[in-house]
């Protein structure tokens, strides 16, 4: 989904026209929505509202979208990022705003539109962490010390998809939060190629993940 | 398994992210429809006993679900099979099988809908009756269990599944389902017995209750009569049509997750004219009417407009054969080109002016261009009734490269008892043909992919009385075709013959399987469709343990004069008439598209009333007088319940 083809529309198409960058929620409803499936759900919602997508150029276009980093299957987050291109017609911001608003489907929760200047780098390249939130659901009585052990480890050797690798450096930050009920705060890398997974940082604390509910609260652009 | 109701969606939490694609449980897409439980009436549950990736693609059920919903006093919800690992967690958990959209414990429906396609569901129905914690057998069930229904074209042959059913819908379901949900309403109103509802279901057209019918034997196994237990049971039931089609559905539900077919259907119309002798689909869905050019185009915009979909699938049986097609194409085209919209035309003629028809859709992807010769031989045509020329084959398909489509599928049918190596043989040659067409066309890009499945003699067709080919002989066919298409730029698939066997017995069965089946799903058959589920050892130990030989279902040849199993249900196709065509099959006899020449299979006197009130091009027969003036053709067909 990720365009490569820039170029080809100079070339070829009308420069670029718009690109727009909205921020949404990825609520309860799609939870378990994947990446590549949230991606669909914006082309779609894009539709509906009948707002021109541009496409790359080829064989098999493709809608020009760019999330901002992959949230992993079961997490809800409060900060997803995306960017789309328009094509066609100008459009202004509160035009698009109502737009995408009333075709937005359950579980995107649209929060703010901004215009963003085409030639400025994909938007994956410009986060650097995101941070979350993880309740969990049955009592941890160690929870502090198992966090206080962690962090003091020099490194956490994982195996992930038969690779190992070392997700201490992963993560930035993390703590314990007893409220109503306990939960921890991360802040874990989100570079590509170093990114640090919560659901990882859960099972090197001995916590099953599925005990829990976790939502990112934040993403960190460098 | 339980059957009362529990806080199944806090539950849920925990056990969902522990499964594959937990996206398929959760229900809450857009376009759903949640209703208030308590503020209506009736509560259907539409249930496709197969995952949510295969069931989502159901155009059947979109309908239903639409039609139901559209009643102020009834709610539709989903509900489907779960996988392995979900089925696995239901009943470890104690958690009954729910529906989609309010987590409903299935068993506090008022009514399922089970949707029945094809017969390799069999199984999974059993299977889902007891996840859902409902008695498998109709005779088990009291009045506090739901009223259980069954509709879908396996169902022209009810008898493999008449004791797990309480009622089947033949033929089509559009008007019949109000009224059975009035029937329904009218017999709770009035609080009385489960025996009185059937009874009164039984009495609606199209509606067949099985257990008002008992059935007995000859000696050789063979069929010896249905007797009704109920007078005013219907014998035979004649399939329900609708006799224009409505508007189809466009606010579809759009999953969250990826599913077999991620689109908006449009069926264009309905039934066929070709009359190729295998085709169960061709035989039970006429007559053929047409929706017209300005409602499909209106469809797709609203569906469009509601869903997002970026696909469009314009369905038919034959595609070419729609009276308005170059109309519809242009239609289509003025409206959607620039849209990033892909549309699908499937089933098109061998034909140039076929791809000419696809070319104008202009559709981006262009990924890849299907045609179905089905048969290699010129002998095999003819049998099958599907006269297409090799030339017209290699033709169409230099057109198909020449013209952008780098991949070029086609279908094959082997397994016709009367089809030698040779025919098989005549496969690969014009498959090696069509390539080399595509190379000198495109070169090293052109692309074929040959997809040869297994014939499997269906009820209601001419082929009902025709032998299954052999298992040994499948697999020489399927070998030879595997030793042959291999190669840069060639890909065959082909079916895994036992699955062909499970889907011969039950398509031909008598009453007799139903313990087969039943058998079968305690061996721990289920999924019968999927290639990696499907436990071929399980049916052949059903088999055994009830004393049934398989091959009397698949292997014998049926004398024109026998009573089938099926023979009570009435697709309005005479059996008279069935029984000239396979004659003719066997004399490499061809008939032509009866659009242009009437064959009185039996569609038209039966539906006279419905053709007489819906008259003119919509319909693929020909017109019938005035009510009082019998036409010629009226009098030339005889009546369709020789059955």
């Amino acid at each position: 989904m990720l365009d490569k083809t820039t170029k080809a529309d100079q070339n070829g198409k009308p420069a670029v026209a718009m690109r727009i960058r909205a921020e949404f929620a990825k609520t309860e409803a799609m939870r378990f929505t994947s990446h590549l499936d949230l991606y669909r759900a914006w082309e779609r919602l894009l539709r509906r509202a009948g707002l021109p997508l541009q496409f790359s150029q080829g064989y098999n276009p493709r809608p020009k979208l760019q999330l901002a980093a992959p949230l992993p299957l079961g997490m809800t987050s409060q900060v997803e990022i995306i960017d789309f291109w328009l094509s066609g017609e100008t459009y202004d911001l509160d035009q698009i705003h109502s737009l995408i608003l009333s075709s937005q489907p359950p579980g995107i929760d649209i929060r703010t539109v901004e215009f963003v200047d085409p030639t400025s780098p994909p938007l994956q390249q410009e986060v650097s962490a995101a941070e979350y939130e993880v309740i969990v659901l049955d009592q941890e009585p160690l929870l502090n010390q198992k966090v206080a052990s962690l962090l003091e480890a020099e490194s956490i050797i994982r195996q992930r998809r038969n690779k190992s690798y070392d997700l201490r450096p992963l993560i930035l930050e993390l703590s314990t939060v007893h409220g109503q009920s306990q939960s921890l705060q991360m802040r874990l890398s989100a570079m590509e190629g170093s990114t640090g997974r919560p659901e990882e940082v859960l099972l090197a604390l001995e916590i099953q993940p599925e005990a829990t509910h976790i939502e990112r609260t934040r993403l960190v652009f460098k | 398994m339980v059957s009362v109701s529990p806080n199944i969606e806090a539950r849920l939490q925990r056990i969902l992210p522990t499964v594959r694609k937990p996206g398929r449980y959760t229900g809450g897409e857009l376009n759903q429809v949640v209703k208030d439980w308590e503020q209506v009436e009736t509560r259907v549950a539409l249930v496709f006993p197969d995952i949510y990736d295969l069931g989502m693609s159901n155009l059947g059920l979109a309908i239903l679900y639409e039609i139901l919903n559209q009643r102020e006093d009834t709610l539709a919800e989903r509900v489907f099979a779960p996988w392995i690992d979900m089925e696995a967690a239901h009943r470890d958990n104690g958690i009954p099988l729910y529906s989609l959209e309010t987590k409903h414990s299935v068993a506090e429906f008022d009514i399922l809908g089970i949707s029945l396609p094809y017969e390799t569901l069999y199984t999974n129905t059993l299977n889902v009756l007891d996840l859902a914690g409902i008695p498998i057998f109709s005779a088990q069930r009291d009045d506090s269990d739901p009223l259980i229904i069954a509709g879908g074209h396996a169902t022209f042959n009810p008898e493999p599944m008449h004791p797990f059913i309480d009622a089947f819908v033949i033929g089509e379901g559009e008007e019949v389902i109000s009224e059975i949900v009035e029937t329904y309403q009218g017999w709770k109103r009035h609080d009385s017995s489960r025996d009185s509802l059937l009874e009164a279901i039984a009495q609606i057209e199209g509606v067949y209750v099985p257990s008002l019918y008992e059935t007995h034997y000859n000696d050789d196994g063979t069929l010896a009569g249905v007797n009704k237990r109920f007078e005013a049971a219907a014998q035979p039931i004649l399939k329900r049509i609708v006799p224009e089609l409505p508007p189809p559905p466009t606010n579809l539900v759009v999953p969250f997750v990826d599913t077999v077919h991620n689109r908006i259907p449009i069926e264009i119309m309905r039934g066929c004219t070709r009359g190729c002798r295998f085709c169960h689909a061709g035989m039970v869905t006429r007559p053929v009417r047409e929706r017209t050019v300005e409602e499909i185009v209106e469809a797709i915009e609203k569906g469009v407009a509601s869903t997002g979909f970026e696909e469009i699938g314009l369905l038919s049986l034959s595609s070419s054969d729609y009276t308005h097609i170059l109309e519809l194409v242009k239609a289509v085209n003025q409206r959607f080109s620039g849209r990033h919209l892909s549309i699908s035309l499937p089933s098109l003629r061998i034909e140039t002016v076929s791809v000419d028809l696809m070319d104008q859709i202009k559709d981006e992807r262009r990924s890849g261009f299907t045609l179905a010769p089905e048969a290699a031989t010129e002998k095999m045509r003819q049998i099958i009734n599907k006269p297409v020329s090799t030339q017209q084959v290699l033709d169409t398909a230099r057109e198909v490269y020449s013209r952008g489509w780098p991949t070029l599928k086609l279908y094959f049918m082997i397994g016709h008892p009367s089809e030698t190596l040779e025919d098989v043989q005549a496969i690969i040659d014009l498959c090696k043909a069509v390539l080399k067409e595509g190379r000198k066309a495109i070169g090293r890009r052109a692309k074929l992919h040959a997809g040869v499945s297994t014939f499997v003699p269906k009820p209601h067709t001419p082929f009902q009385w025709s032998p299954s080919d052999t298992k040994e002989n499948i697999l020489a066919k399927q070998e030879l075709l595997k030793s042959q298409l291999r190669g840069k730029g060639l890909k065959l698939t082909w079916t895994d013959p036992d699955e062909t066997m499970v889907e011969a017995w039950l398509s031909r069965g008598d009453r007799r399987l139903a313990e087969v089946v039943y058998q079968a799903w305690l061996h721990g058959a289920k999924f019968d469709a999927w290639k990696d589920q499907h436990d071929y050892q399980a049916w052949m130990d059903a088999f055994d343990k009830v004393g049934l030989d398989p091959d009397f279902y698949t292997h014998r040849e049926r004398e024109v004069t026998e009573l089938l199993p099926w023979d009570h249900i009435s697709t309005s196709v005479r059996k008279q008439f069935m029984a000239q065509d396979f004659a003719r099959s066997q004399e490499s006899e061809t008939i032509e598209d009866c659009r242009h020449s009437c064959y009185a299979c039996g569609v038209l006197p039966t539906f006279a009333d419905q053709r007489r009130e819906n008259p003119g091009e919509s319909w693929g027969c020909p017109d019938v007088s005035p009510r009082g003036k019998k036409s010629e053709l009226i009098q030339l067909a005889v009546p369709s319940s020789d059955a």
